[in-house]
C-alpha cells in the first residue's frame, strides 16, 4: 500500500527495510529518499479528516468491480430506505467522478453546492439525507470529467476533509466500478477515521462475478470488512404472464456459490424490477412508491440486516446535532 | 492510414474503432466482442485489443482465458481465436499470473501498460482493430486517444441502454470525442426491450429510446437497438459465438446491419 506511483514494478514499499536499497529500486526517482532513511511523512490529511468525520458514526462502502449492476441503485435505495427513520440523518458521497449518478438517482439533479464557513455544504434531498457530488460541480449535464487520476484523487480528498457533513448516523459512499484510483484513495484517506465495511454489489452472470472476486479480494488487501454481497438483477417475471427468466444467468452458481467459495455472506438477492430503473431515472424512492413489488421485499429486508450489522440503532447521535444544527 | 511517428505496429493496421461508453455495465465488451466477429465473418482480418485493466472481460467472451501470451522477436502476439489468425486478441487477463487476482493501480501505471499494449503488440497487419475500453473519461481513455491519435482512428461507437442514468454519462463520452478530436462513428442503444420466451411480451427492462434520443440531440448517427437476449450472455459466459450458433435472432441481424453500416463508413474514409 505503500508504493508511491512512479514506483516500478516490485517496489518493496518504502516502509520496508529493504526501501532503496532492493534491485528492483535502480533507477526509482524516490531511491535516495528511501535508501537515506528518511521515513515517508504520512498524508496529514488523513488525521484532519477523521477530525472531520467524527460526528459520523458509521460509514459504509458500495463497491462492485463490475459497472452496471446497480452500485448507485443499490446506495440510493439504502440511503432512502435508513432515511424513512426520520431520526436518521444519512449522508451519501458520490466519489464516482467520471460517472456521478447518485444526484439524479435521489432527485437533486441540478442543484448547487454552497459554501460556508465550515466549508461546503452538501445539497439536501429531506432534512435527513444530503448528497455531494461532482456533477453539482458541472455547469452543463454535457460537461465530461476528463481526469487522471491524481486530479480525481484531489477531489476526493476534498470531499472528505472540506465538505461539512455534519452529524450523520451513516455515510454511503458510492463508488465507480474497478480497483483503481478512485477506490485506493477513499480506503487511504479513511484509514483513521474508520470504516464499518463495504457492501459488493453484483449480478449472476460469470462476466460480472469475475470481476466482484477482485473486488473482493481488493477488499482483503487493504483491510476494508467485508459486510456481504447482493446479488441484483436475479431473474425477471414477466408482467403479463409470470415466467420468470435469468436474463443474466448465473451460469457458473451466481453470487451464492461464489460466497461460499469465497466465504462472504450473502446478504440479498434483488431481482429485476423495470419500475427500479424509471425510480432512479425520476429520483424517488422505488420502495415508497411500490412497496408491494417482490423486488420492494428483498430491499426492505437488506436494509434492516444492514442496519442491524453496523448497530445503527446504537447509541443516538447527540442531542444538539439531531436537533436540526445549523447547516 | 498510420502516419510516421505513431507507434509501430499500429501503422498496418487500416481502421481504428474505440468502443467507448461513460457508463459502466452497458455492453461494452458485449459489444466489442460481436463487432470483431462480425468483421471477421465478412472476411476481415481482426484484432480486439481490451484496454480494460481492471475487469477485462474479453478473454473469457472468447472461451481464452487460460492463454497466454507470447513474445517474438517482433513484440508481443495476440492470441489467435481461429487457426487462420484472422481474429486476434490482447488483454492484460492474459498478463495476470493469477486470473482472480485485482489489478490495483493507480493512473500512471495503467498508462503505462496502455502504451505497451498500444506499441508493442505485433498485429501482423489488420483491416480492423477494435478497442474495448473501461467505463468513464480518465486515464485508459485519454491514453488510448493520444496514443492513436496519429494513427487517424476512424471512430468511436458509443453503448448505452436506454434509461436516462445510462444516457446521463454517455452524453459526457460524447463531450470526450469532442474534446479530443475522436469522431463518433454513432450510439447502439443496447439492452432494449426484452421479450418474454413464454409468451413474447416485450417489456422495456431499461426503459426506452434514451439512446435515439441522444442521438438526435447530439446530431450523430443512430446505429440501432440491441434487445436483451439471455443466449446472448450465455454464449458469451462459455466462449461460443452467438453469430453462428444463433443466426437468425433480431440481435445478430441487427449487429451484422450495424456493422455493415459501420464498414461502408469507414470505407467512405479510405
Amino acid at each position: 500500500m505503500d508504493v508511491p506511483e512512479n514506483a516500478p514494478e516490485e517496489c518493496p514499499g518504502t516502509q520496508s527495510e529493504s526501501a532503496g536499497k532492493a534491485a528492483s529500486c535502480e533507477g526509482c526517482p524516490n531511491q535516495q529518499t528511501c535508501a537515506s532513511g528518511q521515513p515517508k511523512a504520512a498524508d496529514p490529511d488523513i488525521k484532519v479528516i477523521a477530525e472531520r468525520l467524527r460526528s459520523v458514526r458509521h460509514k459504509i462502502l458500495i463497491l462492485s468491480g463490475k459497472g452496471g449492476v446497480g452500485k448507485s441503485t443499490f446506495t440510493g435505495q439504502l440511503a432512502f430506505g435508513f432515511a424513512q427513520d426520520e431520526k436518521c440523518q444519512v449522508g451519501v458521497m458520490d466519489v464516482d467522478i467520471c460517472g456521478p449518478s447518485m444526484p439524479r438517482i435521489l432527485g437533486v439533479e441540478g442543484e448547487q453546492v454552497h459554501q460556508s464557513g465550515s466549508g461546503w455544504s452538501p445539497v439536501y434531498l429531506a432534512d435527513n439525507i444530503c448528497v455531494m457530488s461532482v456533477a453539482f460541480l458541472l455547469a452543463s449535464a454535457d460537461d465530461a470529467v476528463i481526469w487522471r487520476g491524481p486530479r480525481k484523487n484531489g477531489l476526493i480528498k476534498q470531499f472528505l476533509r472540506d465538505v461539512d457533513w455534519g452529524a450523520l448516523d451513516v455515510l454511503l459512499v458510492d463508488t465507480p466500478p474497478g480497483t483503481s484510483d478512485e477506490h485506493l484513495s477513499i480506503v487511504q484517506l479513511l484509514k483513521e477515521a474508520g470504516l464499518d465495511g463495504a457492501v459488493v454489489v453484483t449480478t449472476p452472470q460469470e462476466v460480472a462475478l469475475l470481476d466482484v472476486r477482485k473486488e473482493i479480494q481488493f477488499c482483503r488487501k487493504v483491510g476494508v470488512p467485508i459486510l456481504g454481497v447482493v446479488e441484483n438483477m436475479a431473474g425477471f417475471a414477466c408482467p403479463r404472464c409470470q415466467t420468470v427468466t435469468e436474463i443474466f444467468p448465473p451460469t457458473t452458481g451466481g453470487a451464492e456459490r461464489m460466497c461460499a467459495d469465497m466465504n462472504v455472506p450473502m446478504l440479498a438477492r434483488i431481482p429485476l424490477d423495470p419500475r427500479i430503473g424509471q425510480c432512479c431515472d425520476e429520483g424517488v424512492s422505488f420502495v415508497t412508491r411500490h412497496p408491494e413489488s417482490p423486488a420492494a421485499n428483498a430491499l426492505r429486508e437488506l436494509v434492516d440486516r444492514i442496519r442491524l450489522q453496523i448497530n445503527l440503532d446504537g447509541e443516538p447521535v447527540a442531542a444538539a446535532a439531531a436537533s436540526g444544527a445549523e447547516r | 492510414m498510420a502516419e510516421e511517428g505513431a507507434p509501430n505496429h499500429l501503422r498496418n493496421v487500416k481502421h481504428i474503432i474505440l468502443i467507448l461508453s461513460g457508463k459502466g455495465g452497458v455492453g461494452k465488451s458485449t459489444v466489442a466482442s460481436q463487432v470483431a466477429i462480425a468483421l471477421q465473418k465478412m472476411g476481415k482480418k481482426v484484432g480486439l485489443l481490451d484496454v480494460d485493466l481492471c475487469g477485462p472481460s474479453i478473454p473469457r467472451m472468447f472461451g481464452v482465458e487460460t492463454h497466454d501470451v507470447h513474445q517474438c522477436s517482433d513484440g508481443w502476439v495476440p492470441v489467435y481465436v481461429n487457426d487462420d489468425q484472422t481474429l486476434g486478441i490482447m488483454s492484460i487477463g492474459f498478463l495476470l499470473t493469477k486470473k482472480s487476482d485485482p489489478v490495483i493501480w493507480r493512473g500512471p501505471k495503467k498508462n503505462a501498460m496502455i502504451k505497451q499494449f498500444l506499441s508493442d503488440v505485433f498485429w501482423q497487419g489488420l483491416d480492423y482493430l477494435v478497442i474495448d475500453t473501461p467505463p468513464g473519461t480518465s486515464d485508459e481513455h485519454i491514453s488510448v486517444v493520444e496514443s492513436i491519435r496519429d494513427c487517424n482512428p476512424d471512430g468511436a461507437v458509443l453503448v448505452t441502454t436506454p434509461q436516462a442514468v445510462a444516457v446521463g454519462d454517455v452524453r459526457r463520452e460524447l463531450t470526450f470525442c469532442r474534446k479530443t478530436g475522436i469522431p463518433v462513428l454513432g450510439i447502439i442503444e443496447n439492452m432494449s426491450g426484452f421479450a418474454c420466451p413464454n409468451c413474447q411480451e416485450c417489456t422495456n427492462v431499461f426503459s426506452k429510446g434514451g439512446g435515439q434520443a441522444l442521438a438526435e440531440y447530439a446530431h450523430v448517427p443512430f446505429l440501432g437497438c440491441l434487445p436483451l437476449d439471455p443466449n446472448l450472455t450465455r454464449c458469451l459466459e462459455s466462449g461460443l459465438r452467438f453469430l453462428d450458433m444463433f443466426e437468425q435472432s433480431p440481435v445478430a441481424h441487427q449487429v451484422t446491419a450495424i456493422v455493415q453500416r459501420l464498414v461502408e463508413q469507414c470505407a467512405s474514409k479510405e
